[in-house]
């Protein structure tokens, strides 16, 4: 039976490896066919902010791949809302991830749901395994 | 639930962020670094008591990592549990999932 598995993500990307390791194990479970999603809060948010261009910084820009993560059938990309205030973020910062529904004639549909604090409180609680990074 | 937190509260903000997404019932274990944030008169401890009392959460501190930093149990807040390496075991056999927060 398929487990619902939540990828917690809380730091910046680039400034740790752990943003493109979350990315990549995200990527591998995909291939094993759980239930999964992912989440961003504190600067994790910063993980699918648009705009992103380490190229001066000499590393390489993965966030084109979060757009990836559709054809992988990982749907439910799961924001704080409070975590993007605090940073001064809005919805409006966030790369514009979407899906094609495969059970509504491939209509493309927004991956990236902005949920409060007490949403993701829930959201941890109805998991089977959380993987932090 | 069990929510396991291993960086000072004075170095990083997981402990502040666990505990704001901690639900009733749940259990917070300190370890390693985090221990510091289990001294009576931190300024976290404002953060631990409204986990403690307004919000049925359970607060543990593991007690070899408050040992290795010199911290003894009577400096330890009042309401958090101090534990062994054996009571962290019991601690993730008694709770069905654990969440660590890095």
């Amino acid at each position: 039976m398929a487990k619902k598995f939540l990828y917690l993500n809380r730091k910046a990307p680039y400034g740790t490896v752990y943003a493109l390791e979350s990315l990549e194990v995200v990527l591998i479970a995909a291939a094993f066919e759980q239930e999964v999603s992912l989440a961003f809060l504190d600067d994790g948010v910063y993980q699918i902010a648009k705009g992103q261009n380490p190229k001066a910084a000499g590393m390489k820009n993965f966030s084109p791949t979060y757009n990836a993560l559709g054809d992988y059938g990982i749907t439910q990309l799961y924001v704080e809302r409070e975590s993007l205030v605090e940073r001064g973020l809005t919805e409006e910062d966030l790369m514009p991830i979407v899906y094609e529904d495969e059970n509504d004639e491939y209509a493309e549909k927004p991956s990236v749901q902005v949920i409060s604090r007490a949403e993701m409180s829930q959201i941890m609680a109805e998991q089977d395994v959380t993987l932090s990074f | 639930m069990l929510h396991i937190v291993n960086k000072s509260p004075f170095e990083r903000n997981a402990l502040k962020s666990c505990l704001a997404h901690a639900l009733a019932g749940d259990s917070v274990l300190l370890i390693e670094d985090a221990v510091i944030g289990a001294v009576s008169g931190s300024s976290i401890v404002t953060e631990l008591q409204q986990a403690i009392n307004g919000n049925a959460v359970k607060i543990y501190a593991l007690s070899p990592d408050l040992a290795a930093r010199g911290v003894k149990a009577e400096r330890v807040l009042e309401g958090i549990q101090v534990v062994d390496y054996a009571g962290f075991v019991d601690l993730t056999v008694a709770n069905e999932k654990t969440q660590s927060w890095l």
